[in-house]
Protein backbone atom coordinates (compact mmCIF):
# COMPACT_ATOMS: atom_id res chain seq x y z
CA UNK A 1 0.00 0.00 0.00
CA UNK A 2 1.40 3.36 -1.00
CA UNK A 3 -0.51 6.55 -0.39
CA UNK A 4 -0.40 9.42 -2.89
CA UNK A 5 -0.34 13.13 -2.16
CA UNK A 6 -3.65 13.61 -3.99
CA UNK A 7 -5.30 11.20 -1.52
CA UNK A 8 -4.48 13.11 1.67
CA UNK A 9 -5.76 16.23 3.35
CA UNK A 10 -5.67 17.63 6.86
CA UNK A 11 -7.58 15.14 9.00
CA UNK A 12 -6.81 12.08 6.89
CA UNK A 13 -6.22 9.13 9.21
CA UNK A 14 -3.60 6.47 8.65
CA UNK A 15 -4.78 2.90 9.26
CA UNK A 16 -4.80 1.83 12.91
CA UNK A 17 -2.34 -0.92 13.77
CA UNK A 18 -1.92 -2.88 16.96
CA UNK A 19 1.25 -4.60 18.09
CA UNK A 20 1.89 -7.16 20.81
CA UNK A 21 5.17 -6.98 22.74
CA UNK A 22 6.17 -10.13 24.64
CA UNK A 23 9.25 -10.78 26.77
CA UNK A 24 10.94 -12.62 23.93
CA UNK A 25 10.50 -9.53 21.74
CA UNK A 26 12.45 -7.48 24.29
CA UNK A 27 15.27 -10.02 24.31
CA UNK A 28 15.36 -10.00 20.51
CA UNK A 29 15.29 -6.20 20.37
CA UNK A 30 18.07 -5.97 22.97
CA UNK A 31 20.29 -8.17 20.83
CA UNK A 32 19.48 -6.43 17.56
CA UNK A 33 19.83 -2.89 18.92
CA UNK A 34 22.67 -3.38 21.40
CA UNK A 35 20.55 -1.91 24.23
CA UNK A 36 21.03 -4.44 27.04
CA UNK A 37 19.72 -2.22 29.84
CA UNK A 38 18.68 -4.72 32.54
CA UNK A 39 15.27 -3.13 33.16
CA UNK A 40 14.19 -4.51 29.77
CA UNK A 41 14.68 -8.18 30.68
CA UNK A 42 15.15 -8.66 34.44
CA UNK A 43 12.12 -8.36 36.75
CA UNK A 44 14.21 -8.30 39.92
CA UNK A 45 16.24 -5.29 38.79
CA UNK A 46 13.19 -3.55 37.29
CA UNK A 47 11.33 -3.81 40.63
CA UNK A 48 14.43 -2.76 42.58
CA UNK A 49 14.45 0.56 40.71
CA UNK A 50 10.74 1.09 41.35
CA UNK A 51 9.19 -0.14 38.12
CA UNK A 52 6.08 -2.35 38.27
CA UNK A 53 7.68 -4.95 35.98
CA UNK A 54 10.11 -5.29 33.09
CA UNK A 55 9.42 -2.43 30.65
CA UNK A 56 9.74 -2.31 26.86
CA UNK A 57 12.56 -0.36 25.26
CA UNK A 58 11.17 3.06 24.39
CA UNK A 59 12.92 2.69 21.06
CA UNK A 60 10.96 -0.50 20.36
CA UNK A 61 7.69 1.36 20.95
CA UNK A 62 9.03 4.14 18.70
CA UNK A 63 9.94 1.61 15.99
CA UNK A 64 6.47 0.00 16.07
CA UNK A 65 4.77 3.39 16.00
CA UNK A 66 6.94 4.48 13.08
CA UNK A 67 5.99 1.34 11.21
CA UNK A 68 2.42 2.61 10.85
CA UNK A 69 3.92 5.54 8.92
CA UNK A 70 6.34 3.58 6.72
CA UNK A 71 3.62 0.99 5.98
CA UNK A 72 1.42 3.90 4.85
CA UNK A 73 4.02 5.63 2.67
CA UNK A 74 5.58 2.43 1.27
CA UNK A 75 9.03 3.87 0.53
CA UNK A 76 10.80 4.20 3.90
CA UNK A 77 13.00 6.89 2.36
CA UNK A 78 9.98 9.18 2.12
CA UNK A 79 10.21 9.69 5.89
CA UNK A 80 11.96 13.01 6.49
CA UNK A 81 11.58 13.47 10.23
CA UNK A 82 10.32 11.39 13.13
CA UNK A 83 10.29 12.25 16.81
CA UNK A 84 8.62 11.14 20.04
CA UNK A 85 8.59 11.87 23.75
CA UNK A 86 8.53 8.83 26.04
CA UNK A 87 5.84 9.72 28.55
CA UNK A 88 4.85 6.40 30.13
CA UNK A 89 6.67 3.06 30.36
CA UNK A 90 5.08 -0.04 28.81
CA UNK A 91 5.15 -2.94 31.27
CA UNK A 92 5.69 -6.32 29.66
CA UNK A 93 4.64 -9.09 32.05
CA UNK A 94 6.05 -12.59 31.69
CA UNK A 95 2.58 -14.07 31.14
CA UNK A 96 2.82 -15.30 27.56
CA UNK A 97 0.30 -12.62 26.56
CA UNK A 98 2.49 -9.53 26.63
CA UNK A 99 1.51 -5.90 26.18
CA UNK A 100 -0.57 -4.53 23.32
CA UNK A 101 0.11 -1.13 21.78
CA UNK A 102 -2.39 0.54 19.46
CA UNK A 103 -1.18 3.22 17.08
CA UNK A 104 -3.20 5.76 15.12
CA UNK A 105 -2.13 8.77 13.12
CA UNK A 106 -3.69 11.86 11.59
CA UNK A 107 -2.46 14.27 8.92
CA UNK A 108 -2.04 17.71 10.48
CA UNK A 109 -0.66 19.65 7.52
CA UNK A 110 -0.12 19.25 3.78
CA UNK A 111 2.26 21.49 1.80
CA UNK A 112 2.25 22.05 -1.95
CA UNK A 113 5.74 20.56 -2.22
CA UNK A 114 4.38 17.23 -0.96
CA UNK A 115 5.53 17.56 2.62
CA UNK A 116 2.93 16.02 4.91
CA UNK A 117 3.00 16.27 8.69
CA UNK A 118 1.44 13.58 10.87
CA UNK A 119 0.52 13.42 14.53
CA UNK A 120 0.71 9.90 15.99
CA UNK A 121 -0.89 8.38 19.06
CA UNK A 122 0.34 5.21 20.75
CA UNK A 123 -1.74 3.78 23.58
CA UNK A 124 -1.28 0.86 25.95
CA UNK A 125 -3.98 -0.28 28.37
CA UNK A 126 -6.02 2.82 27.54
CA UNK A 127 -3.27 5.35 28.27
CA UNK A 128 -0.99 7.16 25.84
CA UNK A 129 2.65 6.10 26.09
CA UNK A 130 4.18 8.63 23.69
CA UNK A 131 3.87 12.40 23.60
CA UNK A 132 4.60 14.80 20.77
CA UNK A 133 4.85 11.84 18.39
CA UNK A 134 5.17 13.45 14.97
CA UNK A 135 6.42 12.45 11.56
CA UNK A 136 7.10 14.43 8.41
CA UNK A 137 6.91 12.58 5.09
CA UNK A 138 7.19 13.54 1.45
CA UNK A 139 4.53 12.17 -0.87
CA UNK A 140 4.43 12.21 -4.65
CA UNK B 1 25.79 14.79 41.77
CA UNK B 2 24.90 17.45 39.25
CA UNK B 3 25.90 17.42 35.62
CA UNK B 4 28.57 19.98 34.73
CA UNK B 5 26.75 22.71 32.71
CA UNK B 6 30.03 23.80 31.12
CA UNK B 7 29.82 20.73 28.88
CA UNK B 8 27.21 22.37 26.63
CA UNK B 9 28.68 22.58 23.15
CA UNK B 10 31.26 19.87 23.76
CA UNK B 11 31.89 17.73 20.69
CA UNK B 12 32.90 14.07 20.81
CA UNK B 13 34.71 13.07 17.62
CA UNK B 14 33.85 9.75 15.97
CA UNK B 15 35.52 6.63 17.34
CA UNK B 16 36.13 4.44 14.32
CA UNK B 17 33.43 3.81 11.73
CA UNK B 18 30.42 1.50 11.43
CA UNK B 19 29.93 -0.71 8.38
CA UNK B 20 26.21 -1.33 7.80
CA UNK B 21 25.69 -4.99 6.96
CA UNK B 22 22.71 -6.57 5.20
CA UNK B 23 22.31 -9.22 7.88
CA UNK B 24 22.32 -6.59 10.66
CA UNK B 25 19.53 -4.73 8.85
CA UNK B 26 17.56 -7.97 8.46
CA UNK B 27 18.13 -8.80 12.13
CA UNK B 28 16.94 -5.35 13.23
CA UNK B 29 13.87 -5.44 10.96
CA UNK B 30 12.98 -8.90 12.33
CA UNK B 31 13.38 -7.65 15.90
CA UNK B 32 10.82 -4.90 15.32
CA UNK B 33 8.63 -7.31 13.35
CA UNK B 34 8.71 -5.10 10.26
CA UNK B 35 8.10 -7.02 7.04
CA UNK B 36 8.71 -4.08 4.66
CA UNK B 37 10.50 -5.82 1.74
CA UNK B 38 12.96 -2.92 1.36
CA UNK B 39 14.48 -4.05 4.69
CA UNK B 40 15.07 -7.66 3.66
CA UNK B 41 14.93 -8.07 -0.14
CA UNK B 42 17.74 -6.41 -2.08
CA UNK B 43 15.73 -6.42 -5.32
CA UNK B 44 12.79 -4.70 -3.59
CA UNK B 45 15.16 -2.02 -2.25
CA UNK B 46 16.69 -1.53 -5.70
CA UNK B 47 13.22 -1.24 -7.24
CA UNK B 48 12.71 1.80 -4.97
CA UNK B 49 15.96 3.30 -6.26
CA UNK B 50 18.32 2.35 -3.42
CA UNK B 51 21.72 0.73 -4.01
CA UNK B 52 21.12 -1.98 -1.39
CA UNK B 53 18.90 -2.96 1.56
CA UNK B 54 17.36 -0.01 3.39
CA UNK B 55 17.62 0.15 7.19
CA UNK B 56 14.42 0.81 9.19
CA UNK B 57 14.22 4.47 10.28
CA UNK B 58 15.01 3.82 13.93
CA UNK B 59 18.08 1.72 13.05
CA UNK B 60 20.06 4.98 13.37
CA UNK B 61 19.81 4.55 17.14
CA UNK B 62 22.12 1.53 16.93
CA UNK B 63 24.87 3.93 15.86
CA UNK B 64 23.95 6.87 18.07
CA UNK B 65 23.65 4.64 21.15
CA UNK B 66 27.21 3.34 20.62
CA UNK B 67 28.53 6.84 20.07
CA UNK B 68 26.76 8.31 23.09
CA UNK B 69 28.51 5.88 25.45
CA UNK B 70 31.62 8.08 25.34
CA UNK B 71 29.44 10.99 26.45
CA UNK B 72 27.31 9.47 29.18
CA UNK B 73 30.31 7.70 30.73
CA UNK B 74 32.60 10.75 30.53
CA UNK B 75 33.63 11.02 34.22
CA UNK B 76 34.06 14.80 33.95
CA UNK B 77 30.46 15.24 32.77
CA UNK B 78 29.16 13.80 36.04
CA UNK B 79 26.05 12.05 34.70
CA UNK B 80 24.77 9.21 36.90
CA UNK B 81 23.95 6.76 34.12
CA UNK B 82 22.26 4.31 36.49
CA UNK B 83 19.49 6.92 36.92
CA UNK B 84 19.13 7.81 33.25
CA UNK B 85 15.90 7.29 31.32
CA UNK B 86 15.27 8.09 27.67
CA UNK B 87 13.04 11.16 27.57
CA UNK B 88 12.77 12.03 23.89
CA UNK B 89 14.14 10.87 20.57
CA UNK B 90 14.11 12.61 17.22
CA UNK B 91 15.51 11.75 13.78
CA UNK B 92 16.02 14.01 10.77
CA UNK B 93 16.84 12.10 7.59
CA UNK B 94 18.82 13.28 4.58
CA UNK B 95 18.44 9.78 3.17
CA UNK B 96 17.89 6.32 4.64
CA UNK B 97 20.86 4.32 5.89
CA UNK B 98 21.59 1.51 3.39
CA UNK B 99 23.65 -1.67 3.54
CA UNK B 100 27.28 -1.01 2.62
CA UNK B 101 27.32 2.45 4.20
CA UNK B 102 30.47 3.22 6.19
CA UNK B 103 29.28 5.68 8.81
CA UNK B 104 30.77 7.87 11.50
CA UNK B 105 28.92 9.60 14.34
CA UNK B 106 29.91 12.95 15.81
CA UNK B 107 28.15 13.59 19.12
CA UNK B 108 27.52 17.08 20.47
CA UNK B 109 26.05 18.05 23.82
CA UNK B 110 23.41 20.58 22.79
CA UNK B 111 21.81 21.44 26.10
CA UNK B 112 22.03 20.73 29.81
CA UNK B 113 19.43 21.85 32.29
CA UNK B 114 18.16 20.90 35.70
CA UNK B 115 14.48 20.89 36.63
CA UNK B 116 12.72 19.40 39.65
CA UNK B 117 15.96 17.76 40.73
CA UNK B 118 16.43 15.97 37.42
CA UNK B 119 19.40 16.58 35.14
CA UNK B 120 18.41 16.79 31.48
CA UNK B 121 20.93 16.36 28.72
CA UNK B 122 20.23 16.84 25.01
CA UNK B 123 22.71 15.14 22.69
CA UNK B 124 22.88 15.40 18.92
CA UNK B 125 24.43 12.68 16.79
CA UNK B 126 25.46 13.68 13.28
CA UNK B 127 25.71 10.49 11.24
CA UNK B 128 27.67 10.85 8.01
CA UNK B 129 29.58 8.69 5.57
CA UNK B 130 33.36 8.44 5.78
CA UNK B 131 33.37 10.76 2.75
CA UNK B 132 31.52 13.38 4.78
CA UNK B 133 28.04 13.04 3.25
CA UNK B 134 25.42 13.72 5.94
CA UNK B 135 22.86 10.90 6.33
CA UNK B 136 20.85 11.22 9.56
CA UNK B 137 20.82 13.57 12.53
CA UNK B 138 19.62 12.09 15.84
CA UNK B 139 18.61 14.02 18.93
CA UNK B 140 18.10 12.37 22.31
CA UNK B 141 16.93 13.85 25.60
CA UNK B 142 18.37 11.88 28.50
CA UNK B 143 16.91 12.45 31.95
CA UNK B 144 18.88 11.53 35.07
CA UNK B 145 16.27 11.28 37.80
CA UNK B 146 17.31 12.99 41.00
CA UNK B 147 17.80 10.58 43.90
CA UNK B 148 15.41 10.85 46.83
CA UNK B 149 16.40 13.42 49.41
CA UNK B 150 18.08 15.63 46.83
CA UNK B 151 16.39 18.69 45.48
Amino acid sequence: MTVRLSEVEVGTEIPLQSFVIRREDLIRYAGASGDFNVIHWNERVARDVGLPDVIAHGMLTMALTGRTVTDWIGDPGALLEYGVRFTRPVSVPDDGVGATIEVTGTVTSVSEDGTVRLSLTATHAGATVLGKAQAVVRLA
Amino acid sequence: MAVNPEFVGRVYAPEGFYVVAREKIREFAAAIGDGNPAFSDVEAARALGYPDLVAPPTFAVVLSLRASRAVVHDPELGLDYSRVVHGEQHFTYVRPIVAGDELVVTTTIEAIRTAAGNDMLTTRGDIATLAGEPVVTTRALLVARGSEGES
